[in-house]
């Protein structure tokens, strides 16, 4: 199933498989390839940073640009930094790979807060419902997802709740077609919520494992619109017991301090359980994840790094960091 | 957009005009605010650096000596470096030479590339242009046909480049059938793409190459972080980019993106995307924009906005009425309808001079279902009682209750907000009475927009009076406007009153004059 779906991929693909790797791809390489361009700047920085040099105020204050470079914000590296200073002083650190131990140690301390569960997907159907603002990748993610429960033998539905967008139900079904899988669409409704019944209905009398709903992108301070995710929720909850079982909260990995007010309105509104963070395969840090990790108690579930099906890893909050500072 | 940031910026100013006096230290303690407000709002921390050594030089430059008009200084030094950083005046797309020209939207994955595409051929095509929208994103699932969708709810034509999946070949035939339909401008929309993924930057490079397009705009997310620096560098590097879209500006997200990208490319920031709806995209201006940062409010906007929306006839009808004092609950709900035209309040208060605080106590959206119920319950009444507030007994209340569907509570705040915008009304065509004007609108929620709705009606303050600081010392002293504070803001203290002083000195003169004629008669 697995390479039906991948050899089905590569060829739609075809132009774009410029680098495809043969070795098995682990979480550490391939969140090293996407993180690459970060991890680099990041350690060469903090070399050039600390050079050798006694720790000075000149020094945190650039290990600080560091990290609010990172989309931490100015918040969450404030607290960092403010450790750091204590912890560097009773430690007497004079080398910056201490200093890089430290930096290390703190924030995956926040990541490892909300560890992340292995999603229980025993329910049947168990109801994934998946929100963010637009053009964070909310259909690409879900088309991820879709292979990866096929590929451990799980029967699913995609439910095409994005009434709104232009071609955005056409989007879901290129998808779904390439990751083998069944959606449900209604072709004249503009109403999300009855498509998200009939996804229901559909997941019920099939016997699916998991539906997978794709909502219209929203912004979050827009309150129809999210009273609208809201009633979404509340028709998954109607129809099958205990759902939804999953809310995820997709974020851009280039989103800046802004995701942060996103995720706490999503949370108001759906009750978010869940992080995906995408496009971390770009320059873009993804640090404001840590922020709203932090803030929120939530746990990052899975990384986007590419555009290919499989491009979709499990998050490890130790590697994640080891790549960010290697 | 920028509320946030204007908001913490006014907090810096204010930590300088308590101390009354402005030392080296204190303009620290300032700028420091300024570089953590701007690095929350994303703004790039270089970018940032920059900026602030650019105030200081200015600041420190200008010899500021002490009082009250140092901050006010360094609140136009920040703003007009604001201004010169987002990108000084307006400017146009370019569409010299001949047609076919050719625009390029380029960009990271979900930024709002093909939307842009679509706004903006809606806006060519009012303006008496004949676009052409190509859709070059072969790669992403269905974004062809999102375009072909798009343009048809904006009525242009959609080149079908079905059967290709080459954007150079697209673009090419694309070219040949703008010159046979008579298409002159072509919208080319490509693939999101990240700029480290050399193989998709080099096939924008060949079909810059191919076409030489007028511009190339790149489109970003107001939302975007700290790599804003990054991807539109890398972008402008490998292109020389013509322009910037800015998208999402509808969000929340204090935008500071729009800052850092300025400054990475130098390209000026041409328009903004301000909603879902295919209408919404909006032409940027850096000073408007810098005043918003500010707090100063977007007062331009909002009068465009008033006179593109409000009924004149009507609003000028209303204005009338409420001079004779003669403002009945028909008018109320008129006055109402007419402030719901302009668009939801919140982006309205975001408009106007120091409201950006006020929004923050308020509950904007509450008070839009509000107006609505409000108007709803005065249409329940009859004909007479819309004439004449005053026959409302509880019996007719509780009537109008159930008519509209709310409680006689509710009708009776209604009653009271619509007595005290009578009241306001009136007090506005008073002279002199701009303190307890101000200590209304503080009271009744919808003065603000009352205010708005009349722009003849509201009061002007007088010329180099400071609206920000005016603002500042109101809210110091619970709305009143001590004689201290109008001394401060150069405004003439209560006693000598310009307007008072012009009305009596007429009256005065007549009597003088009266005195003479009649002395010189007696002479005679």
């Amino acid at each position: 199933m697995f390479e039906k779906a991948k050899s089905l991929f590569r060829r739609k693909e075809g132009e774009r498989e410029s680098e495809t790797t043969q070795q098995p791809k682990t979480f550490f390489t391939q969140l090293k390839q996407g993180l690459r361009k970060t991890r680099d700047q990041l350690s060469q920085r903090l070399q050039s940073v600390m050079g050798g040099r006694a720790i000075d105020d000149e020094v945190l204050e650039e290990l600080e640009e560091l990290l609010i470079g990172a989309d931490l914000g100015v918040a969450t590296t404030m607290q960092l930094m403010e450790q750091i200073r204590v912890q560097a002083k009773k430690a007497k650190i004079q080398d910056g790979g201490s200093l890089r131990e430290i930096l290390h140690d703190q924030i995956s301390a926040i990541l490892k807060q909300n560890p992340q569960m292995p999603w229980e997907v025993d329910q049947h159907p168990a109801v994934i419902l998946i929100a963010g603002v637009n053009g964070v990748g909310k259909t690409t993610t879900i088309g991820k997802l879709a292979h990866r429960f096929t590929s451990s033998g799980k029967k699913v539905v995609l439910c095409a709740a994005d009434t709104f967008r232009a071609a955005a139900t056409e989007q879901l079904e290129i998808w779904a077609e390439r990751a083998g899988v069944i959606v449900v669409t209604k072709d004249d409704s503009k109403d999300p919520a009855s498509v998200v019944f009939d996804a229901m209905q559909r997941a019920k009398s099939e016997q699916a494992d998991v539906v997978l709903v794709d909502t219209a992108g929203r912004l979050h301070n827009n309150p129809n619109l999210m009273n609208e995710l809201a009633k979404i929720r509340r028709v998954t909850e109607r129809e099958v017991a205990g759902a939804p079982h999953h809310v995820v909260l997709i974020i851009d990995a280039v989103t800046g301090q802004n995701g942060l007010h996103q995720a706490k309105q999503f949370v108001d509104k759906i009750g978010v359980s869940d992080l995906i963070i995408t496009k971390l395969d770009g320059t873009a840090k993804g640090g404001v994840a840590v922020a709203i990790s932090n803030e929120l108690q939530l746990p990052i579930q899975f990384i986007g790094v590419g555009e290919k099906i499989d491009d979709l890893i499990p998050f490890n909050a130790d590697e994640f960091v080891d790549a960010l500072l290697d | 957009m920028f509320d946030a940031l204007s908001q913490k910026i006014q907090d810096a100013f204010r930590s300088i005009t308590g101390k009354g006096k402005i030392s080296e230290d204190n303009i620290q303690d300032a700028l420091k605010e300024i570089r953590i407000a701007l690095l929350e709002a994303d703004v790039n921390f270089k970018v940032v650096k920059d900026f602030i050594a650019r105030v200081k030089e200015a600041a420190v430059g200008q010899e500021i000596t002490k009082g009250l008009n140092a901050a006010q200084q360094l609140v136009k030094i920040v703003n007009d470096q604001l201004v010169d950083m987002l990108g000084g005046e307006f400017q146009e797309l370019n569409f010299s030479g001949n047609p076919p020209h050719v625009i390029m939207m380029v960009g990271l994955q979900g930024a709002g590339k093909t939307t842009s595409c679509g706004k903006l051929a809606r806006i060519l095509a009012a303006e008496g242009r004949h676009p052409l929208l190509v859709p070059c994103d072969v790669y992403r699932p269905a974004a062809i046909l999102q375009l072909e969708t798009v343009g048809s709810q904006v009525g242009v034509p959609v080149f079908d480049a079905k059967g290709i999946n080459s954007p150079v070949l697209i673009v090419k035939q694309a070219l040949k059938e703008a010159r046979n339909t008579g298409r002159d401008t072509l919208i080319i929309d490509t693939a999101g793409r990240l700029h480290i993924d050399d193989a998709l930057m080099n096939e924008l490079k060949e079909l810059k190459a191919l076409v030489s397009p007028k511009e190339i705009l790149f489109v970003a997310d107001a939302m975007t972080g700290q790599d804003a620096v990054q991807s539109a560098g890398a972008f402008h590097e490998s292109l020389a980019l013509t322009g910037l879209v800015l998208t999402k500006m509808d969000g929340d997200a204090r935008g500071g993106a729009a800052l850092s990208v300025k400054s990475v490319t130098g390209c000026p920031i041409k328009f903004v995307g301000t909603g879902e709806k295919l209408d919404q995209f909006e032409r940027f201006f850096p000073d408007r924009m810098a005043s918003r940062i500010l707090g100063m409010g977007d007062v331009l906007s909002l009068v465009e906005r008033v006179q593109e929306k409000v009924d004149q006839e009507e609003a000028l009808k209303l204005q009338q009425k409420m001079l004779k004092n003669q403002f009945t609950l028909d008018d109320f709900s008129k006055s109402l309808e007419q402030i719901g035209k302009l668009g939801d309040l919140n982006s309205l208060m975001g408009m106007m001079p120091g409201m950006s605080k006020v929004k923050q106590k308020i509950d904007v959206n509450k008070e839009t279902s509000q107006l609505k119920w409000m108007r709803a319950m005065i249409s329940s009444m009859t004909p007479d009682e819309r004439d004449n507030h005053a026959i409302l007994t509880s019996k007719r209340k509780q009537r109008i209750a159930k008519g509209s569907g709310r409680s006689v509570e509710e009708i009776n705040q209604m009653l009271k907000q619509f007595m005290q915008m009578k009241q306001m009304m009136s007090l506005m065509t008073k002279p002199g009475k701009l303190g307890k004007l101000r200590q209304l609108f503080g009271r009744a929620g919808l003065g603000d927009f009352a205010k708005s709705m009349f722009p003849g009606n509201s009061p002007k303050l007088p010329e180099g009076v400071d609206e920000a600081r005016l603002m500042e010392l109101l809210q110091q002293n619970d709305g009143k406007l001590t004689p201290e504070a109008m001394r401060e803001l150069g405004m003439a203290g209560p006693t000598a009153s310009a307007d008072g002083n012009r009305k009596a000195r007429p009256k005065k003169d007549r009597k003088k004059q009266k005195a003479k004629r009649k002395q010189g008669r007696r002479k005679r």
